[in-house]
């Protein structure tokens, strides 16, 4: 067999890990991620309009020590596919694809997403915490 | 002569119906319409969720359904759960190889955002009449 000449498309573990690969892989596993925090989302909306009780249960479990790290986890998701989203809206005009612009707007999403995360709960601390 | 000169239908003829250019482009098209809606809504909802987070139930409930937020948080849920199925039916055309665990994954997303809009809706719509 000549087989073992032929060069071979290398899988995933093989490649040497590039930012613009981290940003593509995250805005994917973001979006999934938030496409479940939809539900989180209705089940705040359908508890408020339920009444008090129900609304009242919906904030605890938000503010419980599992909840403050979904939700911080999410407000991170948000605040990345944002930011990456938005860096892709801009490549869709044709713009940013030479190499280093490239690897740029990837950092700059990485940096952007940490920095909205922390400005959101640091108003959040301001305020005296979740409820 | 060979059989192929001797058929005058067209390639185009053939080729129609069989290949891409079917739904592609209006799936792009909306992915990135609802992207630019999630912008503005997106960072809308962040800012109104910090206004109501310290609010007892009764502010919260009023805030929510003044005409306004009802109007933009039912068109977060709305176009939340379009650009989730868009999404989520990439990532199953990507990695679902099997043809009818594909067809019914997409719809049975379809089928649950499709749920989740209305139940979103109908929560918002209750607590902004009062019902």
């Amino acid at each position: 067999m000549t087989n073992a000449q032929r060069p071979l498309s290398p899988h995933l573990q093989i490649y040497r890990w590039q930012v613009q690969m981290v940003t593509s892989i995250l805005h994917r596993a973001t979006g999934i991620v938030l496409a479940f925090s939809t539900l989180f989302i209705l089940w705040g909306l359908i508890s408020l309009a339920a009444g008090e009780a129900a609304y009242d249960q919906f904030k605890r479990c938000a503010g419980s020590a599992i909840g403050i790290v979904v939700l911080v986890g999410w407000t991170w998701a948000f605040c990345y596919h944002l930011c990456n989203g938005v860096r892709h809206l801009v490549q869709d005009t044709g713009a940013g694809y030479t190499v280093t612009q490239f690897g740029r707007s990837s950092r700059q999403s990485i940096v952007g997403s940490v920095v909205l995360t922390l400005i959101v709960w640091g108003y959040v601390l301001f305020l005296g915490g979740v409820a | 002569m060979n059989a192929s000169t001797k058929n005058l239908r067209h390639p185009l003829k053939r080729a129609r119906g069989l290949g891409s250019s079917q739904y592609g482009v209006s799936h792009w098209w909306t992915q990135r319409l609802t992207a630019a809606g999630l912008v503005l809504l997106g960072i809308w909802l962040v800012i109104t969720v910090l206004g109501l987070l310290r609010a007892d139930y009764a502010s919260a409930r009023g805030g929510v359904g003044r005409p306004w937020n009802a109007i933009l948080m039912i068109a977060f849920v709305v176009t939340a759960f379009w650009h989730a199925v868009l999404g989520l039916q990439v990532v199953v055309e990507d990695y679902v190889h099997t043809r009818w665990k594909e067809i019914a994954l997409i719809v049975a997303i379809k089928f649950a955002a499709v749920l989740g809009a209305l139940a979103g809706t109908l929560a918002v719509l209750r607590i902004a009449l009062g019902v």
